[in-house]
Formats: C-alpha cells, structure tokens, sequence
C-alpha cells in the first residue's frame, strides 16, 4: 500500500464512526462522489436510510427522530446545505438538540483556490450561522467525528463534518 | 367546504391515542378540541417543514399512530416530502390536508394554482398506500374512522372554508400555547423517552 492509498479517508472509517456514536439513521441525498458510502451504509443492520427529495427536509426530520430517541446524522452536500437555510435555522438551532450534519465540501482544493463558488461560500455560511465544524479531508481524521458527535451533545447544537475528500475513497 | 373546526371536531372521536401534529391558520383550533394535549406536540418552525418532522416521528416511533393536519400553502413550499413519505412508507403515519385554497394567515392570497390543483392525486402518484378527498362534512364524518384503520401512508385532503388574517401582525391577539419545547417535553414524558 502506497503513502497516498494509506491516506484516503474510507468510507468504512465514518461507518466505524456513526457506530461508535450510536447513530440510528442517516438521512440523505446521496450525490456522486459517496456512492460507495451509500452502498456500505445501506448493508450496515444498525443503521435505517432515510433517503429524502430535498436536503432541507433532512434537519427538520432529524428532529422528530431525535423526539423519538433516535440518533439521526444528515448525510448532504455542501450545496444542499447552502439551500437548507431556512430548515437548519427553524428546525435546528431553534429547536437545539445534538445534530451531527456531514456535508461533502464540494470543490474544496486545500489550495485556497477555487473555481466552484459551492465551496467559497461553505465556511462563510457555516461562520453566518454560528455552526462550529470539523475538517475531515484523509484517514487520519476520522476522530474529529467523534468530537463532533460529543460537541453535539455537550451543546444540544448542530455540528458540521466538512468531508474534503469527495474524489478519492468515496466513489470506487 | 367544510369548517376546520367540524374536521377536527370529527376527528377527535376517532383519535385514540394518536400524535398529533398542525400548521398552518385552520390548526389552530386543535389545542381547544384535543383531549389529550400530552400528545399533541407542535413541529413548525421552518416554511414547510412541519410535515419533514412528523415524518420523522412517525419513522421514530413506528408502534404509535401519528398524525398530521398539513395545510396546502406548507405543502406546497415542501412538495418533495409527499416522494420522501412514500418511499419510506411509515405504516403508522396520517397526513391530512386542510386545503383552503389560500394563505389565510398573511390575508388570503390565493396559492398556486388555488382551485386547480388535486392533492389527493400528487400523493396518490407520488406512492401513499391510500388516498381520500372530501368536500363535504357527512362525508368525511362518516368516513374518518376507518381510513384511521387503515394502512399508511394515508393522505386525505380535505376543502375547508378559509379563515383568513388581515390585521397587522403586532396587532394579532394570539391565544396562549405551549412552545415547541414544551410539547416536545410533554410528549416524551408521556412515551418515556429520556433525552
């Protein structure tokens, strides 16, 4: 195995993860790079997909989940995000229980330079809305999951897994 | 046209122990009628979003019957969960449609399409395992306990007569309720779910 293929973030590392934090379902849209995440996740007994039309239904159904005493992670893209204004206002912040969202970080180049404004805009929205967020970009990170689910309990506030890796171990 | 208070007057007779969730102006009338408020949680907050959060509690507790008076004009702002509902298919779950043809709450403007639309049809193509319509009080009495019977996803839209809200926000008198949070705490106590 090569440095770069030890490196890449794999999926199976946020499966570990969302078992770890006794994660019940995962709502989402799944998108193009996260196939292979989707297909692991729907072969996962202990987790219940709730794939969902629009990505703002996500938070607003993560809180009847969490009514229920369910354990709901939302599993977006960092456009879907930006269009979820409204329901991460209303339905999350407002309603303040423990919600890890992971948002793939489209166009994210760690160069500081992007041509796709879906990432220019991600940390600018997240800092808007007081959202605090974890960088997940290889292997290594994948702890910063784990504290992001116990930032989300300790402050009963959503809390942002941004995964900047969407072109490598996602999608084989 | 039927009178919201009528439906829900009616419904109360068959509600058993059902959650129950509303929005929009005709839902206001529930908190005066229900009979068990400890089971009557409140899940607005977003444009929209009310029917999202009974999906989710009903996907949640799947050995409860919940149910929720929707309102057209929230519908529409959240057309996609009608799929998002039937592709999961929660046996458990009730969304009833209070359908007065307009924003009653910002002073009656008609909604898209007002008298043309046929919502029992959207949820019916988009895969509920049952639809109904009523337009007509009798009806609806005569028939709200057993669709309550059957298997969800039910939709059931209703027309009901537009109660509509002119005077200026800050000049409204609002009767008092519980907030979210306090519904939300009520009904966990009543389930037992800890935080």
């Amino acid at each position: 195995m090569t440095q770069e293929q030890a490196q890449i973030l794999r999926p199976e590392t946020l499966i570990e993860e969302f078992k770890k934090n006794g994660v019940t379902h995962i709502i989402t849209i799944p998108d193009s790079e996260t196939n292979y995440l989707y297909e692991l996740m729907v072969n996962e007994p202990s987790l219940d997909i709730i794939p969902v039309s629009r990505e703002g239904e996500s938070m607003s159904t993560a809180l009847g989940l969490n009514i229920a005493g369910k354990v709901p992670v939302c599993l977006i893209q960092n456009t879907g995000m930006l269009e979820s204004g409204d329901s991460i206002r209303g339905m999350a912040l407002n309603a303040g229980f423990p919600l890890v969202m992971v948002v793939g970080y489209r166009g994210w180049t760690r160069h500081g330079v992007t041509p796709d404004t879906a990432a220019t805009y991600t940390e600018p929205f997240l800092h808007a809305f007081g959202i605090n967020y974890y960088l997940v970009e290889q292997d290594e990170d994948g702890d910063r999951i784990s504290a992001a689910f116990a930032e989300a309990r300790e402050t009963r506030r959503p809390v942002v897994v941004l995964v900047g890796d969407e072109y490598h171990g996602f999608n084989r | 046209m039927i009178e919201a208070v009528d439906v829900f007057n009616a419904f109360q007779d068959h509600r058993g122990d059902a959650i129950v969730t509303t929005t929009g102006r005709a839902g206001r009338h529930w908190k005066n009628i229900s009979t068990n408020p400890n089971r009557d949680v409140a899940l607005g907050g977003a444009m929209g979003h009310t029917a999202s959060a009974t999906f989710g509690l009903a996907v949640g507790l799947p050995d409860e019957k919940v149910v929720l008076f929707d309102a057209e004009g929230s519908l529409l702002m959240n057309l996609g969960v009608l799929a998002t509902i039937s592709g999961k298919k929660p046996k458990n779950f009730y969304h009833i449609l209070l359908d007065n043809e307009s924003y009653a709450t910002t002073g009656g403007q008609p909604v898209p399409n007002a008298e043309g639309i046929n919502y029992a049809g959207m949820a019916r193509e988009a895969g509920y395992a049952s639809t109904h319509e009523f337009n007509d009080l009798e009806d609806f009495v005569t028939n709200i306990g057993s669709i309550l019977d059957e298997t969800g996803p039910v939709f059931v839209s209703v027309k009901i007569f537009a109660e509509v809200e002119n005077a200026p926000i800050a000049l409204r008198v609002r009767e008092p309720a519980r907030s979210r949070d306090e519904t939300i705490r009520d009904l966990r106590a009543e389930l037992g779910i800890s935080e």
